[in-house]
């Protein structure tokens, strides 16, 4: 297996006056993905963004590999994706243009990988369309199209199955599956189990409001 | 070992006592200080051979605008320790900062127009400081706006320290592209004192009165840095027992 | 693959979405002729009258539109996500900035400094004057995108943010006024305007280094 492990240690944040990470721990490591549930405001999201960097916590600290995340954020960075609520395309650009942007910034994307990752979502139909003529499921489809281009092995991901028929939430499992098999590893926050078959390697961890 | 009295001092409990404890300290000799400067300026002091006794405003108009500059550069500073460190007393020490420069900058502004209306016939004229001055006031008023802009405390003292850091960086670009474009112009300038050399009894009360300026800005900072860390801190409980004290 | 590649596909991009929405390229410059307009409505129609202030009403009409164009650096990519992932990209996000700052220039400043030579003329200049008109503008509005994507990274959380901004952004802009208005005036007096045309550039350069720095932080914080 491999030796990728991003741990939370003692986590405190407060947004305003509101401590929404009351020391909170985890640890995930390669092969297993993490499910986070809590209600609404409990501090999913939130944790999420702490541990890739974007929020900064008042108290503890995240490791990746053993290694404190602020030493070199820009390396941290380049071995995860975040996908968080909204599907971060341009409505102007079509899907396919989206993805050759939104992946090319970190790793060089040819017209054949944009198609096979296409094809896997089921966007063979809707891939050349602008993105804004396209439904919320559609959107969320593509948005996992670039998960899988994207070639890391941390997965950050703030309600995935979101807007997705059961057939696409089957996709999403099917997805982390793979991922996890490969050496991966993921943190998602959800409101329902995600349909992942890997055993041993799904946890969960339950966030509570104050 | 040095490192300790640095993280002592962002301790919000520990600046409220010793902000509250120093203040006198400041207010009284600026007090003074001020007084004695007035009355050397404004009684003691030989009148002007060319502006004759109008000039003497100076004597409240050049330490306002020395001080505007030097409570920017100060809020600029303590905004840059916050945003590194991420010490929360910083924040609170410039965000103390800003109504008290922009209240500096006001009265220079004021008193260098009443200082040019008898000379010049007008309320305004577009002399380099007076421009400068007019400047800054917008920059503290862009301050203050950002910081009244956004609801998260966190957010706005970093955002705005951003803010601070850029500005004051610009500042001596704007004040030198400021002169020059009046050079060019042969525009008025309000502070011309008619000797080349100031007598003693002209400039000592001078610095008196510059002197206690800057002790009442740090009187007045500490006065208000002490109510920021209350504002800030209201939900914690040190604060019920150093009320009680 | 280098942080000059990632920046080169940033630029395209913002060139690539810039031209599927013309219409938006159109309003700044639309606002800079209408403004233009407004002095000899509002004082006199007399060209030898005018003549005198173009330069000035030149530049205050293109600090103005400059500060509207803003409005399309950030906002769009922070609403639908795709700023936090250029933070999130694992390249440097000042790079990346100071690339969508390149392509706003690109798209407003230098069509700004193409349009100002005719709003000068419409004022009164010379057509000897316009060389000196489009250098001027051009290396001025540089500054211009460069100190106001500072202002917008600042401003990106606070919705209705167009007197803020300005209030934030203008007065850091004055030294490009100033230089501007003087190398332009220069122009028009048909004078040599190498001077303010080097401080102009020596802003440029120093706005290149510093600005897209202070605008990754003040995107940065933002995010949070």
């Amino acid at each position: 297996m491999s030796d990728y492990r991003l741990e939370g240690d003692n986590v405190h944040l407060w947004r305003g006056d509101h401590h929404v990470l009351r020391g909170v721990g985890f640890r995930v490591s390669g092969g297993e993905c993490l499910q986070l549930t809590g209600a609404n405001g409990a501090g999913k999201t939130t944790l999420l963004r702490a541990a890739c960097g974007l929020a900064y916590p008042e108290g503890g600290q995240i490791t990746w590999c053993g290694a404190n995340i602020r030493t070199d954020m820009q390396s941290f960075h380049a071995q995860l994706a975040y996908l968080g609520h909204e599907p971060p395309l341009k409505a102007e650009l079509t899907a396919r243009e989206n993805l050759h942007y939104w992946v090319g910034v970190r790793r060089h994307v040819d017209g054949q990988e944009l198609d096979h990752a296409l094809e896997r979502v089921g966007g063979e139909h809707w891939a050349d369309r602008p993105v804004r003529t396209l439904s919320a499921g559609q959107k969320r489809r593509a948005a996992l199209a670039g998960l899988t281009l994207m070639r890391v092995p941390l997965w950050l991901l703030d309600e995935p199955t979101t807007n997705l028929d059961s057939e696409g939430q089957q996709l999403v499992g099917a997805l982390i599956d793979e991922h996890l098999q490969a050496g991966g590893l993921a943190l998602a926050a959800v409101h329902h189990e995600l349909a992942v078959s890997a055993g041993d390697g799904l946890r969960r961890m339950e966030l509570t409001l104050e | 070992m040095a490192w300790t009295w640095f993280h002592r001092l962002a301790s919000p409990p520990h600046i409220y006592r010793v902000a509250g404890r120093l203040t006198p300290w400041f207010a009284w000799p600026a007090a003074l200080l001020i007084i004695a400067g007035l009355i050397g300026g404004l009684v003691l002091a030989p009148p002007d051979y060319q502006q004759g006794e109008g000039y003497r405003i100076v004597y409240v108009h050049a330490p306002s605008a020395w001080m505007s500059l030097m409570v920017y550069v100060t809020m600029a500073v303590a905004a840059g320790v916050g945003l590194i460190w991420r010490m929360k007393v910083a924040h609170a020490v410039a965000a103390s900062c800003a109504p008290i420069g922009a209240s500096f900058t006001f009265a220079a502004l004021v008193t260098g127009s009443l200082y040019g209306k008898p000379m010049w016939g007008t309320f305004w004229v577009w002399d380099p400081r007076l421009t400068s001055e007019l400047i800054l006031l917008f920059l503290y008023l862009g301050y203050m706006g950002l910081r009244s802009a956004l609801d998260d405390v966190q957010r706005a003292d970093r955002v705005s320290a951003v803010l601070a850091v850029v500005g004051v960086v610009d500042v001596p670009i704007i004040h030198f592209s400021v002169i020059w474009w009046n050079s060019l112009h042969q525009a008025p300038s309000v502070m011309r004192l008619g000797e080349p050399t100031m007598p003693p009894s002209m400039y000592v009360p001078l610095l008196l009165m510059l002197l206690g300026f800057t002790l009442l800005f740090g009187a007045l900072l500490l006065v208000r840095v002490r109510g920021e860390v209350l504002s800030r801190e209201r939900s914690a409980t040190w604060i019920r027992e150093a009320l009680q004290a | 693959m280098s942080a000059l590649t990632a920046a080169r596909l940033v630029l395209a991009r913002d060139l690539k979405l810039a031209f599927r929405k013309p219409s938006q390229l159109i309003q700044p410059l639309a606002f800079f002729a209408i403004v233009t307009t407004l002095f000899p409505l509002g004082v006199s129609p007399d060209l030898p009258r005018l003549k005198p202030m173009a330069a000035g009403v030149v530049w205050a009409a293109a600090l103005l539109s400059s500060l509207l164009a803003l409005e399309m650096l950030f906002r769009d990519d922070a609403q639908d996500g795709t700023l936090e992932q250029y933070a999130l990209s694992g390249r440097s996000l000042t790079w990346l900035l100071a690339a969508k700052t390149a392509a706003h220039w690109l798209l407003t400043g230098l069509p700004l400094a193409l349009m100002a030579p005719l709003a000068g003329m419409a004022l009164g200049a010379p057509s000897s004057a316009i060389p000196g008109i489009v250098a001027s503008v051009a290396v001025g509005t540089v500054t211009l995108s460069l100190i106001g994507s500072i202002g917008a990274g600042l401003t990106l959380g606070i919705r209705r943010s167009g007197a803020l901004l300005s209030l934030l952004t203008l007065p850091l802009e004055i030294p490009v006024l100033i230089f501007g208005a003087r190398a332009t005036e220069l122009a028009i007096d048909g004078a040599a305007y190498g001077v303010p045309l080097q401080l102009l550039g020596a802003l440029a350069v120093l706005g290149l280094t510093l600005a897209p720095l202070a605008a990754a932080a003040a995107v940065r914080i933002n995010l949070e």
